[in-house]
């Protein structure tokens, strides 16, 4: 307790106010995590409806409703929000800072993502969800889809400002909140990539943004971007999407690749091999990103130019991901590598992952993609990236990070056991969809014909998303069982990084005294050359910290009733966007007004090493 | 055992080809556009699998040899890396792509060449939400459902949507092209041999997007020829064989005519029917019989989930037979 601004706070409304990066991360896991399972149930309902040919489980316009919220949640509220759970938590501990550099604005990212994520969900209960695939193509979405199209914009609009503003939160807290010693090419591979996926985030977000505005004036206010019939061209919205689609993959997988890049240095006891490479690597991967988007869109009849350069240049991102691959497995070479669970999931990940790269390269064969595009060799590839990649990556992440954000140790043979099931599942899942695409059946089909040679391999891919979604929930029970086993031990695992060199569970303050960093890995360094314990930058004193605001929650909020005035604004409730306007730019005009300095943990209190 | 590697992709590329069902699978080519594209896919694959090969075989030993072992503490050397390896490993990946990327840029302009020759027959295909439209400009016929092409001759081909974006694929002649409103797309196939080949759409168009499907149906060069010419005469000496079929045109005329031709008259909302009575499947996908005819006129939606067509429950038992012996008689080749 501060008692220089001593304030009670009820558990609930300490996390509702909190500015805090670690709990912010914690309540991006959790939200992440359910949004996962969400996806997750969605997709075992679109397996059991595959399990059989012609089933009659679902309707085909649930099944397209349930294939589009699927592929969003996915995207937009699992795999990102928990990557920016795991950003949030990790990299300012990585870089030795005390917090973000805005922790207003974090907070305001998590609610606004937060309400986003809900507003679309709550397209099911009112007039259904949306039903045009997550790439929500006009003029499918615009003219031939009801409501639930209104919810996919106004949904992702407002959970895109929030990932935006996270971007450029870390953006700015990498450039300019590192201790000292730690210059750009002391970074750990995490913060490095969390750094990349940020710069993406900030080119690639404004286009979707472009594309859902464009999308809501068309439908909502009756403009004629995309209407054919007023002179309107459909293809712009394909690369509007794909501008901001393409860099979204990226997004997502550098991430993981950073914390791959942590867990297989840590558990093979080795120094990141070729460091700079890892960089440069990460930095090509991402800069290519942006070149390449039009291959979604071979077949879309961009002519034989476009489609060559296009090609060319997605072939030419395999060298950079080819460079890590060779990196990691050369980390791992002359190491001791322990198999925690952990690293299981780095070790999965590898072969996975090549599998997954290896069919992109077959996809950007751009007269080979005119077969492939849009069936299921498609749907098996990107599964194969973003299971083998991001989802793996996650995981690996989880029972890396789990000791410092949660302060116990996940239980190891339940770990195992939740490892290989999944990952087992995954490639019975996955592997033979490849051969259903070739063979003939095309992504987002409500079911298909029986006699078509498909039956079988249908029928074992559902089996395989079985064992993933039993796999799921032992990882659940795993969370539930380990709470016990505390962790006392600051550094579980012989860590490399700065996060590891502070006292478990994780002081609010994160570092009683700044760090001075003398390598790429400060903490191995200390240990292993040094004396054995971090150096400290700054001598011991007050430390300054943001205080809590629950306008973050009152911004959001407001943004989320004013969504229902836009949609139903034919119904009259125009009224309603006026008012959730108002909130909005009203609880921004206070933010800017109240002054706010903030309070001060004194020295003491910290010298007892308490909250 | 060193020419057993070798062997490997060959065996995998083996196993893979003539998979699935033979007038619908891409690994099982039926023409020349199909063949290049199984070609290109072959290439790939045999490049990708000796990167696999290598990654997995260092994945493998480096898993094993370096594990660590009970007991074992020590500290392994802190290497910062090898600058000869990261070339080795950059320049090694760029040879190999460029095996792939030049027969890629090639093909791919191969594939976008469409010129009308002599022989070449020109088609333009037109989606619907949740059929298909086939029109021929220098026969002047349109056909609904099945595409007919002769055998040995140029197929070029106009792609136009008429509500959503939709994509044309007949996996075993040639890969896909989009269907988009507003743009109109080209692509071209072959068929050498005569035959009936899958076709289906493969971007997602709505509620019945899994049933848009439609059959290619490649016939000798005569037999084309016959066909397009009886497809274009217009139609008053289409001929009922009996005296049910005629009152069978009479129901046709007051309840279907409006969206469905047949010779030159008729609306156009829904598939041509000029040639119904050739057809193998009903509204692409259900076997051809009376009861699924029948079923389909009264009922379209349970049928084709989101079909446009209106359902007509009131027709009669009496009059339907009527009316499915008036289909059955709409024939163009005897």
């Amino acid at each position: 307790m501060s008692n220089t601004n001593a304030q009670t706070k009820s558990v609930v409304w300490d996390w509702l106010t909190t500015v805090d990066h670690k709990k912010i991360g914690i309540m991006y896991l959790v939200a992440g995590a359910f949004f996962f399972a969400l996806g997750g149930f969605e997709a075992i309902l679109m397996r059991i409806q595959l399990m059989f040919p012609e089933a009659t489980f679902l309707p085909a316009q649930t099944f397209n409703e349930l294939l589009t919220m699927h592929g969003t949640t996915m995207i937009f509220l699992a795999a990102m929000p928990i990557l920016f759970g795991l950003m949030n938590y990790i990299v300012p501990l990585q870089i030795g800072a005390r917090d973000v550099a805005f922790p207003f604005l974090n907070s305001l990212g998590f609610w606004l993502f937060l309400f986003g994520g809900i507003l679309l969900n709550l397209s099911w209960f009112f007039g259904g969800a949306p039903d045009a695939g997550w790439t929500a193509y006009v003029p499918l979405s615009s003219e031939y889809s009801g409501t639930g199209i209104d919810y996919y914009v106004l949904g992702l609009q407002i959970s895109g400002a929030g990932t935006l503003i996270g971007g450029i939160n870390f953006l700015v807290t990498i450039i300019n909140m590192r201790a000292p010693g730690m210059s750009m090419m002391r970074m750990p591979l995490f913060t490095w990539s969390t750094f990349v996926a940020s710069t993406l985030i900030l080119f690639a977000f404004p286009a979707l943004t472009i594309g859902l505005l464009l999308l809501m004036l068309e439908r909502i206010f009756g403009a004629t971007y995309f209407a054919v019939a007023s002179g309107g061209n459909v293809v712009i919205w394909q690369h509007l999407f794909w501008i901001f689609g393409h860099p979204e993959v990226y997004i997502l997988i550098l991430p993981a690749f950073g914390i791959f890049s942590e867990i297989i240095a840590t558990f093979s006891k080795k120094r990141l091999f070729g460091y700079s490479a890892m960089v440069f690597a990460t930095l090509l991967i991402g800069f290519l990103g942006f070149m390449v988007w039009a291959h979604h869109m071979f077949t879309v009849g961009m002519g034989p130019i476009a489609n060559s350069i296009f090609a060319v240049a997605t072939m030419a991102i395999a060298v950079p991901t080819g460079i890590k691959i060779f990196n990691w497995l050369f980390t791992m070479w002359g190491g001791r590598i322990q198999f925690t669970t952990a690293n299981l999931f780095a070790l999965g990940f590898i072969p996975s992952f090549v599998m997954g790269g290896v069919t992109g390269i077959m996809l950007a064969t751009s007269a080979a993609n005119y077969q492939f595009h849009d069936t299921y060799f498609v749907v098996a590839h990107f599964h194969y990236v973003i299971i083998g990649g991001v989802v793996l990556g996650i995981f690996g992440g989880a029972f890396y990070w789990w000791p410092r954000m949660f302060g116990y140790r996940l239980n190891e043979t339940l770990g195992k056991i939740f490892f290989w099931m999944f990952l087992f599942g995954f490639h019975l899942t996955f592997f033979v969809q490849h051969f259903l695409g070739l063979m003939g059946m095309p992504r987002r089909v409500a079911s298909y014909l029986p006699g078509q040679g498909l039956d079988e391999m249908n029928l074992i891919s559902t089996i395989g998303a079985f064992l993933m979604g039993v796999a799921f929930i032992i990882f659940v029970v795993n969370i539930f069982v380990s709470m016990k086993n505390k962790e006392t031990s600051g550094d579980p695992w012989d860590g490399r990084t700065l996060e590891w060199t502070i006292p478990s569970p994780t002081p609010e303050y994160n570092f009683a005294q700044t760090p001075l960093v003398r390598d790429v890995d400060a903490l191995w360094y200390e240990k292993y050359e040094g004396e054995g314990s971090m150096k400290a930058a700054e001598p011991l004193g007050d430390i300054h910290m943001p205080n809590g605001s629950i306008l973050p929650v009152i911004i959001s909020l407001g943004l989320f009733i004013a969504s229902f005035g836009f949609i139903y604004h034919d119904d009259g409730w125009t009224w309603v966007a006026i008012v959730g306007l108002v909130i909005t730019f009203g609880s921004m005009f206070v933010r800017s007004i109240k002054e706010d300095h903030g309070y001060h943990i004194p020295v003491d209190e910290i010298k007892k090493g308490g909250k | 055992m060193r020419y057993l590697w070798r062997l490997l992709p060959l065996a995998f590329i083996l196993l893979m080809a003539g998979c699935g069902k033979q007038n619908l699978s891409a690994l099982d080519p039926q023409g020349p556009v199909a063949a290049a594209q199984f070609d290109l896919i072959k290439l790939s694959l045999t490049i990708m699998i000796i990167v696999i090969v290598v990654v997995f075989a260092i994945y493998l030993f480096v898993i094993i040899r370096f594990r660590e072992r009970p007991g074992d503490t020590h500290i392994p050397k802190q290497v910062h890396g090898n600058k000869a390896l990261e070339v080795v490993w950059t320049v090694i990946p760029i040879i190999l792509l460029l095996f792939l990327a030049v027969p890629n840029v090639m093909q791919t302009f191969t594939l976008a060449e469409v010129e009308d020759t002599e022989d070449s027959v020109r088609i333009v295909v037109t989606a619907h939400q949740f059929w298909w439209e086939f029109e021929y400009p220098e026969y002047d016929v349109v056909a609904g459902q099945d595409m007919y092409i002769p055998t040995n001759t140029r197929i070029n081909i106009e792609l136009e949507a008429s509500d959503v974006i939709h994509s044309f694929w007949v996996p075993a002649l040639a890969g896909k092209q989009d269907n988009v409103p507003g743009i109109t797309n080209e692509m071209w196939l072959e068929a050498p041999e005569e035959g009936v080949y899958q076709g289906r759409c493969t971007e997602l168009c709505g509620e019945g997007h899994w049933l848009m499907d439609f059959q290619v149906i490649a016939v000798d060069p005569d037999t084309f020829e016959t066909w397009a010419q009886n497809m274009a005469t217009t139609d008053d000496d289409v001929e009922e064989e009996t005296t049910v079929a005629v009152e069978g045109r009479e129901v046709f005329e007051q309840n279907c005519i409006s969206c469905h031709a047949v010779g030159g008259e008729g609306g156009n909302m829904g598939p041509n029917l000029t040639n119904f009575g050739e057809r193998e499947v009903v509204a692409g996908f259900l076997e051809y019989n009376d009861e699924n005819i029948a079923d389909f006129i009264r009922y379209p939606q349970e049928k084709k989930p989101g079909s446009l067509m209106q359902a007509f429950p009131q027709i009669t038992d009496e009059e339907m037979d009527a009316l499915i012996d008036y289909l059955d008689s709409l024939k163009v080749l005897d």
